[in-house]
């Protein structure tokens, strides 16, 4: 089972794997750091905020880290082509990532007059990593035509993927959250909700449009009474939350975590319905999962890693977000 | 009209160059914390959480800096180095692969633990994690330097259609050049990590710093510079003698040897002039390099001119080299005078104080220096004898990598003033801040800790992170 057809399968599965697991939590701190209120008076609101993420954002990122690495393990041409076709995006995103994941650590260390610049920082580099991924992920979906349809469809999947985390993020605030900040989480969560919900739909109606294969895949008569199941799915979870957030916060705080679980449910039936639309291409309309596939024997060495790692990883994953659960009002950053 | 070739090469220099920073410090200073941890759960002592609870914070800042630079590199590679991956992809890929799988995620995951949870876990958890986070960083060493290794001594592969193909991954790993590296980088690390501590604390002190916390750390530091700075010069001259075996075209430039000769002299100075293939104003001892490099006074040593075209550039090796050499034996006798002079208890002179905090950075220095003679030194080859640097390069246009290359010295620049301004800063709150610390265990057995200033905190705001939270 483990020749050179299957592994490049289990290894874009992987791959999958890594980019929503990235998605679901570096979303919802980079979607933190986007709903950052910057007035003056807001400073123990930041606080509360960057301390609801401060033990979990490096572990986050690093989910980036195995996606990109597991591309460029399991599919070195993909990873090629890929990269050096976003290389001003990417190069964007990670001025991004760089300031935010400073600014953490320097606001807290920081000459208390310098810490409102810090966290501008922190702000600004959370919009422009987001803006950078929803410009890439729109890029990869138009095969890297750098013409004026596809900047146009990657802009606004730009501020779809930035409605998107702010929702997730949104969703985590209530979860971490009480009071007022609670209340006004709601409200964010709310409204980038409907956002995203825009967001997706104008990314699903574009998609097939422009891409027959997409078109052909969705609507191939019998498994579009299946597959047609995930968008489904995905309206009813869209409005299920909609409605569950008019009604929060509730007595004694129930339902507080349900938004949050609500919001990833949503992102992974968009990766999948993104990955149904193109497997067995890794890169759309040029290159398939085989061609790109690395030796055999190299997939064989770090998969057996992997399979005995990655539970280990999310064992100790699952321990950190045990000891941080609840309220994140009494952390401090030290 | 600079080319694309030359852009990311210095983009990727820059990069690496800001990144090594942060991690050279931090593999060590995990291990300095982590026994500042384990020396107070044995002893009970509160100097020894003062100590710890001072240097995680700026473990933290040193780790974050290290972490968002480390994610530039992981990229680079597939942006600027494409034909890295499509040849030794094979290689290199599951090495990183499990630099992230068993490194990355355990020191990420566990510090947050160790930076937040100290009132949340028992103490021996919270030690734990230290511990976790330490061998975590460790482990992150020791893969990125096995692929580092393989590209300078590759080993266990065949080359079919030109792309590398593993034949054997404990040779892969354990080529050549791997434990010697390996050995030299993390007692590198150890020295870097031994000056900042006695560094930062030395400065304490000479601001006015009555605690006992920066004097217990200053001992520590220097104590551990006095063991490993010997120890670097035996390790480092097995490191060499592993080099000229398997790289001697980079010993040749090291040494600043333009043509084969028995009994060549150790070169303490000179200037080397490539277009002439000669050395001006050369300072040296006479057949010292053959001595040191072969054993033998009249030993041969291959120059330069056997690897016609396939040598690297002399000046940055030689003066890196030497750069290397002359910090290192200056830390050691540094580090000993310090450790004699603070000999059963007693306080460092000001003079001491002045010249260990004037070398806070010298591990940096020196371990730059390093680096830059044994990556220069593998020019032109990316990976010795299978893939040239030319060859890998990007199809980016030149303007992209400018651009992106300004960007980054921008960021880097301001980065690199804000993290040893923010030093400065701590080291500074850290004397002035009265503060009142008590350890107390709570009913369920966990370590909590409650920092009580005389102004500003209330008990209330306990979210709020007091401005002086240092000890």
């Amino acid at each position: 089972m483990m020749d050179a057809h299957t592994l490049p399968i289990i290894f874009v599965a992987l791959t999958g794997l890594a980019v929503v697991v990235y998605a679901i939590l570096d979303g919802y701190d980079l979607g933190v750091g986007i709903l950052l209120p910057m007035d003056d008076r807001e400073e123990a609101d930041r606080d509360t905020m960057i301390a609801s993420i401060g033990p979990f954002w490096d572990a986050n990122e690093t989910w980036l880290v195995l996606a990109i690495g597991l591309l460029l393990i399991a599919f070195p041409a993909a990873h090629s082509v890929v990269l050096t076709h976003l290389y001003l995006p990417v190069a964007i995103m990670l001025i991004g990532l760089i300031m935010r994941g400073v600014a953490f650590d320097f606001r807290a260390k920081a000459a208390i007059d310098h810490k409102l610049a810090w966290d501008r920082c922190f702000k600004m580099g959370s919009l422009l990593t987001t803006f950078s991924q929803g410009f890439m992920l729109g890029m990869y979906v138009m095969g890297f035509q750098y013409d004026w349809p596809s900047v146009l469809f990657a802009t606004l999947s730009a501020f779809g993927v930035t409605a998107a985390y702010s929702y997730i993020g949104g969703a985590w605030l209530i979860m971490k959250t009480e009071g007022e900040l609670q209340k006004q989480a709601v409200r964010w969560t709310r409204n980038s909700g409907r956002a995203t919900f825009i967001g997706v739909v104008a990314v699903s109606l574009v998609n097939p449009m422009v891409n027959p294969g997409v078109f052909n895949r969705w609507f191939e008569f019998p498994l579009v009474m299946f597959v047609l199941l995930i968008p489904a799915l995905c309206f009813f979870a869209f409005i299920f939350n909609d409605v569950l957030l008019a009604r929060l916060p509730k007595q004694n705080d129930r339902h507080c975590w349900l938004p949050f679980l609500m919001v990833i449910a949503i992102f992974i039936l968009c990766f999948s319905a993104l990955g149904f639309s193109f497997f067995p291409e890794i890169v759309p309309g040029q290159m398939t999962i085989w061609q790109a596939a690395s030796a055999p024997e190299s997939l064989r060495f770090i998969l057996w890693g992997a399979i005995v790692v990655i539970p280990v990883i999310l064992m100790y994953t699952a321990f950190s977000y045990k000891i941080f659960h609840g309220k994140a009002t009494e952390l401090h950053y030290h | 009209m600079l080319d694309t070739l030359i852009l990311s090469r210095v983009q990727f220099a820059a990069n690496i160059s800001f990144h090594i920073l942060f991690p050279t410090i931090t593999i060590a200073l995990c291990w300095i914390v982590f026994f500042f941890k384990l020396r107070y759960d044995q002893t009970q002592n509160p100097v020894w959480m003062r100590a710890y609870r001072f240097w995680i914070k700026i473990l933290a800042l040193t780790f974050a800096l290290g972490v968002v630079s480390g994610i530039t590199m992981s990229f680079q590679f597939g942006t600027n180095w494409p034909g890295f991956m499509e040849t030794v992809g094979n290689i290199a890929g599951p090495l990183l692969g499990y630099e992230v799988l068993t490194a990355f995620f355990l020191e990420a995951t566990f510090l947050g633990i160790m930076l937040f949870g100290i009132n949340r876990v028992p103490s021996k958890v919270h030690t734990f994690s230290a511990l976790m986070v330490a061998i975590g960083t460790t482990l992150s060493a020791f893969w990125i330097l096995a692929l580092n290794s393989w590209m300078h001594t590759p080993a266990g592969y065949e080359m079919i259609d030109g792309v590398a193909h593993v034949t054997s991954w404990w040779e892969v790993i354990f080529n050549p050049s791997f434990p010697y590296r390996l050995a030299h980088m993390l007692i590198a690390s150890g020295l870097t990590a031994a000056f900042f501590v006695a560094g930062i604390s030395a400065y304490r002190i000479r601001l006015g710093d009555p605690k006992k916390a920066p004097r217990l750390a200053l001992k520590t530091g220097l104590i551990v510079a006095a063991i490993l700075a010997p120890l670097q010069a035996f390790v480092g001259d097995l490191h060499g003698l592993n080099t000229l075996e398997h790289q001697p075209e980079k010993i040749a430039a090291v040494e600043g040897i333009w043509h084969t000769e028995k009994g060549a002299p150790l070169l303490l100075f000179a200037v080397p002039d490539g277009e002439a293939k000669t050395n001006h104003f050369a300072v040296g001892i006479p057949k010292g390099a053959s001595l040191i490099l072969t054993h033998e006074l009249d030993g041969e040593l291959q120059g330069l001119n056997e690897f016609e075209g396939q040598h690297p550039p002399v000046a940055p090796a030689f003066f890196g080299f030497r750069i290397m050499v002359g910090i290192g034996f200056l830390m050691w006798l540094v580090a000993w005078v310090a450790s004699y002079q603070l000999r059963n208890g007693r306080e460092a002179s000001p003079l001491l104080l002045r010249v260990v905090s004037f070398m806070t950075f010298s591990g940096w220095i020196s371990t730059l220096a390093g680096w830059y003679v044994t990556e220069i030194g593998r020019q032109p080859w990316l990976v010795t004898g299978v893939l040239k640097t030319a060859d890998a390069v990007t199809p980016v246009p030149p303007s992209h990598v400018g651009l992106s290359l300004t960007l980054y010295l921008l960021v880097y620049a301001f980065l690199l003033w804000a993290y040893i301004h923010t030093l400065r800063l701590m080291a500074r709150k850290s004397v002035t801040v009265e503060e009142f610390e008590t350890a107390t265990r709570s009913l369920d057995g966990s370590l909590s800790h409650e920092l009580e200033l005389t102004s500003e905190t209330s008990t209330t705001d306990i979210n709020h992170t007091p401005k002086g939270a240092n000890s």
